[in-house]
C-alpha cells in the first residue's frame, strides 16, 4: 500500500514570538462506513482517529476526528514560534495505519531585520 | 449608343454580374478543397468554464493552492514520473526527461488517434500504453489513484493553454460520432446532453445551477466523489444521472464523446487541478 | 424544452422546507446503512454529555461558515474562541458538533496556551441542513459555545457514481 500523501504549510518568514497559521492537508478517504463502491459493496468505515503534530518536543496539536471530517482533511490551527524545531505530523485510522509527515520548520530570532 | 445610354447599360448589367459572383462565393464552389468546419451549436463567444457555474465555495477551493484536495494527488504524480519499472528499470522521466517541457501542450489534444494502432486513444489510454509497451509494467486500472496522479500531472504541463482537439483525417468520423450521441436523447429520463447543457446552461434544476459541460477541467475533485476522477469517469456518471445504460471502462463511445466535447470547448482554458461539485 | 427558473431566493426557500426531504433523498444512493437520521438533536442534548453539570455560556465562540453550502461533503469551516491562551486561561478542547449527522460528534481539538490564538479550521461533512455548535473547554473546567444554521443543498442529478 502506497503510504498518503500530506503538506503542511507555514508562513514564509517566521519571528520568534510570532502566532502563525499551521496549514495541514492529510490524504484519506475519510469512510463514512455508510456508502457503498461502485460495485454496489458496503465500504467499511475507515477515518483517521487521531492526528499530532509534535513540534520539537512538544506536542502543539491534536485533533480527533470522526466521518464528520471530509475526505483528504484539512486541518488548522495557530502555534506561538519559539525557535527552528521539527514538526513532526503522525495520524492513525480505524485500521490501525499509520501516516506521518517531517518538515524542518525555520524560526527566526526576533530581532531579524 | 450615348454616354448616359452607356452607363445605364453598365449598370443594368453589372446587377446580374453581382448575383452570379455572389452565388459563386457562397456555393462554396470555389474552395471546395476545404471542407467546411462543422457548424457550432454553442458559439465559440459564449463558451464558458465549470468553474463559472460552481458556488463560491468551490472556486476558492480550486484557487487555494495549497489546500486543493487534488495536489495530493499531483505529489502521487510526480512520484511516479521518476519511478523506475521493476521490470526494465525505466520511469517515465528516463524517455521524457521533465514533465513541465515534453508534455506541455499534450492535455490540449487528447483524445487523439494513436497512429500506431488507428485507435481513438484518451489520455490515460496513452499513458497506459506507454506503461505496457516501454515501462513492461502492467496498465493502472481505470481511477487508480497512481494513474490519477499522472494523468494529473501531464495535465498540468499544459495548464492555462488552450483546448485544441485535431478532427480532420481518421479522428473526423469519431467526431461525428461524438456529435450524434451529444445530441441524441437517451436513458429512462429520456433527454439528451444538448437539452440541458446547450439549451438550458445558466438555469436550474431546482437548486443546481446547470453547467455547459465543459471539459477543460480534467481529471477533476469532484465533491461528490471525494477523490480525483477522469471524464471518462464523470461521463458515466452523466449516463446514470439520466438513467442510460452505462457503457463499460475502456467504451469506445465514451471517448468518441470526449472527443466532441473537447471540439465542442475549443479554446478554454485547462484548470488544473480543477474542482467541482 | 424550457425548465422553469428558479431565483436563489426561491431556491433558498424551498430548500429550507424540503429539508428533511433533503436529507431523505441524500440517503438514496446509499442503501445500505442504518443512520439515525432525520433526527435533530437539541442544542442541549448535543452539548450535555460533554459538559455535564459545568457553567455553560453561549457566548466567546464565532463561527466562520458557508450559510448556503455547495455540497454536504465538504463544507469549509473555522471556529475562533476569544481567549487571552495564556497558561492561566486557555481553551483546553474544542469540540464541533452535528445537529443532524449520524456521529454527532464531527471532530475534537485539543488546544493549549502554545497555541497562541484559538482558532480551528477543518472541512465538515454535513447530512443536511442543520444547525453546528462549537463548544470550547476552558481550563477553568467552564464552557462556551456558539452555534450556526448551515443549509445544505443537494445535487439535483442524483448519480451516486
Amino acid at each position: 500500500m502506497t503510504m498518503a500523501f500530506a503538506r503542511i504549510q507555514w508562513p514564509e518568514r517566521v519571528l520568534a514570538g510570532d502566532v502563525v497559521k499551521v496549514r495541514l492537508l492529510v490524504q484519506h478517504p475519510m469512510d463514512t462506513g455508510y456508502l457503498q463502491d461502485l460495485l454496489g459493496k458496503l465500504v467499511p468505515r475507515n477515518v483517521i482517529q487521531s492526528l499530532t503534530c509534535t513540534w520539537g518536543q512538544q506536542e502543539v496539536f491534536r485533533v480527533e476526528p470522526s466521518s464528520g471530517i471530509s475526505a483528504n482533511p484539512l486541518f488548522e490551527f495557530f502555534v506561538r514560534a519559539d525557535q527552528t524545531s521539527e514538526m513532526h505530523v503522525e495520524w492513525t485510522d480505524d485500521r490501525g495505519v499509520k501516516g506521518s509527515l517531517r518538515q524542518m520548520l525555520p524560526v527566526l530570532p526576533k530581532s531579524s531585520p | 449608343m450615348s454616354a448616359a445610354g452607356c452607363v445605364r447599360t453598365v449598370i443594368k448589367l453589372s446587377w446580374p454580374v453581382f448575383m452570379v459572383l455572389a452565388w459563386w462565393g457562397v456555393s462554396g464552389y470555389a474552395d471546395a478543397h476545404t471542407p467546411a468546419p462543422p457548424a457550432r451549436s454553442l458559439p465559440l463567444s459564449q463558451l464558458k468554464s465549470g468553474l463559472h457555474f460552481a458556488g463560491k465555495d468551490v472556486q476558492a477551493l480550486q484557487a487555494d493552492e495549497f489546500a486543493n484536495p487534488a495536489q495530493l494527488w499531483l505529489s502521487q504524480g510526480s512520484q511516479a514520473w521518476t519511478q523506475p519499472s521493476a521490470a526494465n528499470g525505466k520511469s517515465c522521466a528516463s524517455c521524457h526527461g521533465a514533465v513541465a517541457t515534453s508534455m506541455k501542450g499534450v492535455a490540449t489534444r487528447y483524445p487523439a488517434i494513436d497512429a500506431a494502432s488507428g485507435r481513438l486513444f484518451n489520455l490515460e489510454d496513452r499513458i497506459n500504453q506507454c506503461t505496457t509497451r516501454h515501462q513492461q509494467a502492467p496498465a493502472f486500472t481505470p481511477e487508480s489513484d497512481a494513474l490519477l496522479g499522472l494523468s494529473l500531472l501531464v495535465t498540468q504541463a499544459s495548464k492555462g493553454m488552450p483546448l485544441r482537439v485535431d478532427i480532420s483525417g481518421a479522428a473526423r468520423g469519431h467526431w461525428q460520432a461524438g456529435a450524434t450521441l451529444f445530441s441524441q436523447r437517451q436513458g429512462q429520463m429520456n433527454l439528451s446532453c444538448a437539452q440541458c447543457h446547450d439549451q438550458n446552461f445558466g438555469q436550474r434544476l431546482y437548486t443546481d445551477p446547470l453547467s455547459q459541460g465543459q471539459p477543460n477541467g480534467y481529471p477533476v475533485y469532484r465533491l461528490e466523489w471525494q477523490k480525483p476522477g477522469s471524464l471518462e469517469r464523470r461521463l458515466r456518471s452523466c449516463y446514470a444521472g439520466i438513467r442510460a445504460e452505462i457503457p463499460p471502462w475502456g467504451a469506445l463511445e465514451m471517448r468518441q464523446l470526449a472527443l466532441y466535447l473537447m471540439w465542442r470547448g475549443e479554446g478554454l482554458p485547462i484548470e488544473v487541478p480543477a474542482v467541482r461539485k | 424544452m424550457k425548465w422553469p427558473t428558479l431565483t436563489r431566493r426561491e431556491g433558498l426557500r424551498q430548500a429550507l422546507r424540503a429539508g428533511l426531504y433533503g436529507a431523505a433523498v441524500q440517503l438514496w444512493p446509499s442503501q445500505a446503512q442504518d443512520m439515525a437520521s432525520g433526527q435533530l438533536l437539541s442544542v442541549a442534548k448535543m452539548i450535555e454529555p460533554l459538559t455535564q453539570g459545568a457553567r455553560v455560556l453561549e457566548q466567546d465562540v464565532k463561527w466562520v461558515a458557508p450559510v448556503l453550502a455547495d455540497n454536504g461533503t465538504l463544507v469549509p469551516v473555522t471556529v475562533q474562541v476569544q481567549s487571552p491562551m495564556t497558561p492561566q486561561d486557555h481553551v483546553t478542547h474544542v469540540y464541533l458538533l452535528s445537529q443532524r449527522n449520524p456521529v454527532t460528534r464531527m471532530a475534537v481539538f485539543h488546544l493549549g496556551p502554545w497555541n497562541g490564538r484559538a482558532e480551528v479550521s477543518t472541512r465538515l461533512r454535513l447530512a443536511g441542513t442543520q444547525q453546528v455548535v462549537a463548544l470550547a473547554r476552558l481550563s477553568n473546567g467552564e464552557f462556551r459555545y456558539g452555534q450556526m444554521e448551515i443549509i445544505v443543498t443537494e445535487s439535483a442529478c442524483v448519480d451516486a457514481s
